[in-house]
């Protein structure tokens, strides 16, 4: 039954990937490996649409691999595949934390645990700025430091911040306000 | 029934408006469920999404599930799930069906070409909201420091260094009553 067996293969994704996107990975190569569900290329270009879309890659690449071997129905049990083990292991840690939550240790673990998740999120955060402002392909091509730096990218990322952070009618709009405003500037001037 | 809707719904603007990878979310959802709808606190927030890095499954929508299931119990969890999932289900399938070189067209490359300048603004804007309630001394800072640097410059897992700062918290909080 192809149904239960998307569902199976990416239940074992959804339980085995720690550690968010890019960890689904290496699990895809074994699939296409062991199926004929898809290639090694496909994978590739699902990498390209997942950044082209909303949604988390595991369950873009769940979602696309499901339609294409059994339709819509594939693509259902392929995604609730992924998600089932992330349902029932934060369901069962949420019934053991409530016990614990006003434990001593628990609480002094968590007083560790934000400031790293921040720092986790800050280097996320780093990293998208390498690709999105900066150059660093171009700038190894031609050795001219003034190449490093993406100028529109940068006077976009100002103005944005100037939007976001001190302009008082517009900072409070919903983020997506600014997400669709950057996607229009990107076409007419990127 | 109509608090199950409201975390269907939420769930699924958190869903449909994460573009960029799971990072993307965190502005979009300290203003659905923090601000807007005040289901959780900042701190919840960190707390959710340090807990997810270590676990099983797609950070985004482990969050989310504790953030419904703290709303409406077991259940809302499970309809949290599914409601992230959403969006991605039905916009990967029509493109599977429809464009199958969705990613090559010119117009969407300068688009999300834009969109990921204004998500390094997003990212830098949530992690100040989220310093106020994360790097409370100097302490927090060190491992804010030491994470940030760490994740930046080598290969290691998260899980990694998620486990060592809670073991730092723990060391800090609870040796220290003793040597008072």
């Amino acid at each position: 039954m192809i149904l239960l067996r998307l569902w199976w293969e990416f239940f074992k994704i959804g339980l085995f990937s720690v550690g968010g996107g890019m960890a689904t990975l290496p699990f895809l190569y074994d699939i296409a490996d062991r199926t004929a569900w898809f290639t090694y290329d496909q994978i590739a270009d699902m990498l390209a649409v997942s950044e082209s879309t909303p949604g988390p890659i595991g369950i873009n690449m769940a979602t696309y691999t499901g339609f294409t071997t059994a339709g819509i129905p594939g693509s259902i049990a392929a995604t609730l595949g992924i998600i089932t083990p992330g349902i029932i292991i934060v369901l069962l840690i949420v019934a053991v934390l409530d016990r614990f939550r006003r434990n001593r240790y628990v609480e002094a673990a968590f007083y560790g645990l934000r400031p790293a998740s921040t720092g986790l999120i800050a280097a996320a955060g780093v990293l998208v700025v390498g690709i999105s402002l900066l150059n660093v392909d171009v700038f190894r091509e031609t050795g001219n430091f003034a190449d490093v730096f993406n100028i529109k990218a940068i006077i976009l990322a100002a103005l944005l911040l100037y939007f976001t952070r001190w302009c008082k009618p517009t900072k409070k709009l919903h983020p997506i306000v600014f997400i669709a405003a950057s996607a229009v500037v990107g076409i007419l001037v990127f | 029934m109509k608090e199950l809707l409201d975390i269907f719904l939420a769930s699924f603007r958190v869903g449909i408006m994460t573009f960029g990878g799971g990072y993307a979310m965190l502005p979009i959802l300290q203003r659905e469920v923090v601000e807007t709808r005040k289901w959780v606190t900042e701190e919840e927030i960190l707390d959710y999404y340090a807990i997810g890095q270590c676990l099983p499954g797609i950070i985004m929508v482990n969050t989310m599930i504790f953030i419904g299931q703290k709303r409406k119990g077991n259940i809302g969890g499970i309809v949290a799930a599914l409601g992230t999932v959403f969006p991605a289900l039905i916009i990967i399938t029509v493109i599977a069906a429809l464009l199958s070189n969705f990613a090559d067209v010119p117009a969407v490359k300068h688009a999300f070409a834009g969109i990921r300048v204004c998500v390094c603004v997003l990212i830098f804007n949530a992690v100040l909201k989220l310093w106020k309630s994360s790097v409370v001394d100097w302490k927090c800072l060190v491992i804010f420091i030491a994470v940030a640097l760490a994740s930046l410059l080598t290969d290691l897992t998260p899980v990694l260094f998620v486990i060592l700062s809670a073991a730092a918290g723990i060391a800090i909080n609870c040796l220290g009553v003793k040597n008072k």
